[in-house]
């Protein structure tokens, strides 16, 4: 138990009357990398944002290190920073340059010298191949490079666990390797990471774990080579079936 | 031809016997059209960042409350202030204030009539600013507030360095446009004996009747200002927007590999929910709903 990061226990989530998520249960282990694949509307980004609390759950509960956070008295902002988040839409300060975008929340949040965080956003970019990059505005780089300049954004504030939605989908074709290749390496480094992906070669190769999602339940949950290889579920067999037909 | 030879002479002759009066006019104008903009935009900032302060149905009720509150004065100062002439309010307050207290508290002498006139100006303007900047905060996409939240920005944090900096820039023409129609609005100041540009005019033109020749140098005086406003904004705007170019530090070493890949969907149902909503607020601040449409 002392090893889990976070778990998740009888989440549910609805938007008035639409149950979106309905008793959601799994936990996140140190160096877990856990891909939750499904369909279109099952569910899976509103689950990641209700474990950033960008959504409030209305029902069940999110623990940190055994400690809930939801409800009063909870510092939002604090965990958040523990518990990064990838968009798909990037969401990088448009503001901002790339440096200042991986400089601004160390400052801020996380109250370090203007040159220590200066210094350390420089690393994270070389990681993920940006740092050539670093005087230029959101608007002025692709798509992919933004990705890349988000992950080291998200990686600066050092978090626990790193979601990811969907990182790849708002990507021309030719761009997905970059980013999958900076995540793949973070993998390696032993990241724990929770993805959001349609990237089946991706959850194959990389995670520990897939979790699929159906209608807002969790349909399916084992290791990469039991529920992408032999799938117990009919709506999981349906879902690969439909997934290697298109 | 010769009118217009003639009314050149007239104008002359004005200026050259009036210029002090005429420029001590113009000085008067630009520094309340100027503070008045300044007070206003900062009442303006005021209501907007407290019109959007987020609450949930999970807060507790007093904040609930008090944010509605807020909400609805602000509304009422918004309506009341835009709904009526400010040639109106000016007279209302000037003489309201000492009807009120038995003239035990009045805006006196020429220290007064400043102070009165840049109170109406700040507060009328700031009005019309409330809206302009609710609207460039609501319209800055929310995918930036929530990549704020998710580095563990507060509120306070991510309206400073993330949020405010994108509507100040998308409201820049509105505080402009803002400036220009102040720069011609404070000329019904007169009413309570400002003595900008504008009542420059009412005086002199009582004294000789030479009504046309000093709406002449009026018109080309106003003009001249909200010209050079116009063009200094122009100029603020392009220092805001900074240069299209940036340097590569280095040689980028990044091997691109191809990946597999797949392509179910793009986008997510609250990235377009949202979108027309905004795009529609940018187009109102661009064109209209504002103060511009008078
Ligand atoms: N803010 C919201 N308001 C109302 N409905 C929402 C909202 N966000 C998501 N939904 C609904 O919740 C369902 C799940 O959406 P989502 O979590 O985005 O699925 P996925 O990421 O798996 O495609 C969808 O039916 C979507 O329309
Ligand atoms: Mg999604």
């Amino acid at each position: 138990m002392e090893d889990k990061i976070l778990e998740i226990r009888h989440l549910s989530k609805a938007f008035g009357d639409h149950q979106v998520l309905r008793d959601i249960d799994f936990s996140v282990g140190k160096g877990d990398v856990t891909s939750i694949i499904g369909a279109s509307g099952s569910g899976k980004s509103t689950l990641l944002r209700c474990i950033n609390l960008l959504e409030t759950p209305t029902g069940g509960e999110i623990l940190y290190h055994g400690q809930p956070v939801t409800g009063p008295g909870v510092n939002a902002a604090k965990y958040r920073s523990r518990v990064g988040m990838v968009f798909q839409s990037f969401n990088l300060f448009n503001n901002m340059t790339v440096l200042e975008n991986c400089v601004v929340g160390q400052v801020k949040v996380l109250k370090k010298s203007k040159a220590q965080a200066l210094e350390d956003a420089m690393g994270y970019l070389n990681q993920v191949g940006m740092a050539p990059y670093r005087n230029a505005k959101p608007r002025q780089i692709s798509g992919g490079q933004k990705q890349r300049v988000a992950i080291a954004r998200a990686l600066a504030m050092e978090p626990e666990v790193l979601l990811f939605d969907e990182p790849t989908s708002a990507l021309d074709p030719e761009m997905v390797g970059e980013v999958l290749d900076v995540m793949k390496a973070l993998a390696r480094q032993g990241m724990t990471m929770l993805v959001v992906t349609h990237e089946m070669a991706f959850a194959r190769d990389v995670s520990t774990r897939v979790v699929f999602m159906n209608q807002g339940v969790i349909c399916e949950d084992g290791t990469a080579e039991q529920v992408l290889g032999d799938p117990r579920q009919p709506e999981t067999r349906d879902f690969l079936a439909r997934f290697r037909n298109a | 031809m010769d009118k217009f030879v003639k009314l050149i002479q007239d104008v002359e002759v004005l200026w050259s016997k009036y210029y002090p009066m005429y420029l001590n006019g113009v000085k008067n104008t630009l520094i309340l059209a100027l503070v008045a903009t300044v007070i206003g935009f900062l009442i303006g900032l005021a209501c907007g960042v407290l019109n959007t302060i987020p609450y949930t149905k999970q807060d507790p009720w007093p904040k609930r409350f008090l944010l509605k509150l807020l909400r609805g004065l602000i509304r009422v100062y918004v309506e009341v202030f835009r709904g009526t002439p400010m040639v109106l309010q000016a007279v209302f307050i000037f003489y309201g204030l000492p009807y009120f207290t038995d003239g035990a508290v009045a805006f006196r002498g020429n220290s007064g009539m400043w102070l009165a006139s840049i109170i109406i100006v700040s507060v009328n303007t700031g009005a019309y600013m409330a809206e302009s900047v609710r609207g460039g905060i609501i319209s800055v996409d929310p995918g930036q507030t929530e990549g704020a939240k998710a580095i563990g920005m507060t509120h306070v944090q991510t309206m400073l360095h993330v949020i405010l900096p994108q509507a100040l820039r998308n409201i820049l023409p509105q505080i402009g446009n803002n400036f220009i129609i102040n720069l011609k609005d404070t000329s019904v100041m007169f009413i309570i004996s400002f003595t900008e540009f504008f009542a420059a005019h009412r005086y002199i033109v009582g004294v000789n009747n030479m009504y046309f020749p000093s709406a002449t140098v009026e018109m080309i005086g106003y003009l001249t200002m909200t010209l050079a406003a116009s063009f200094l904004l122009r100029l603020a705007e392009r220092i805001m927007d900074g240069t299209d170019h940036y340097k590569l530090v280095q040689e980028d070493s990044l091997t691109m590999t191809a990946g597999t890949y797949n392509h179910p969907h793009r986008g997510t149902p609250f990235d377009e929910r949202s979108k027309e909503v905004r795009e529609r607020i940018k187009q109102e601040l661009k064109f209209g709903r504002s103060r511009g449409d008078r």
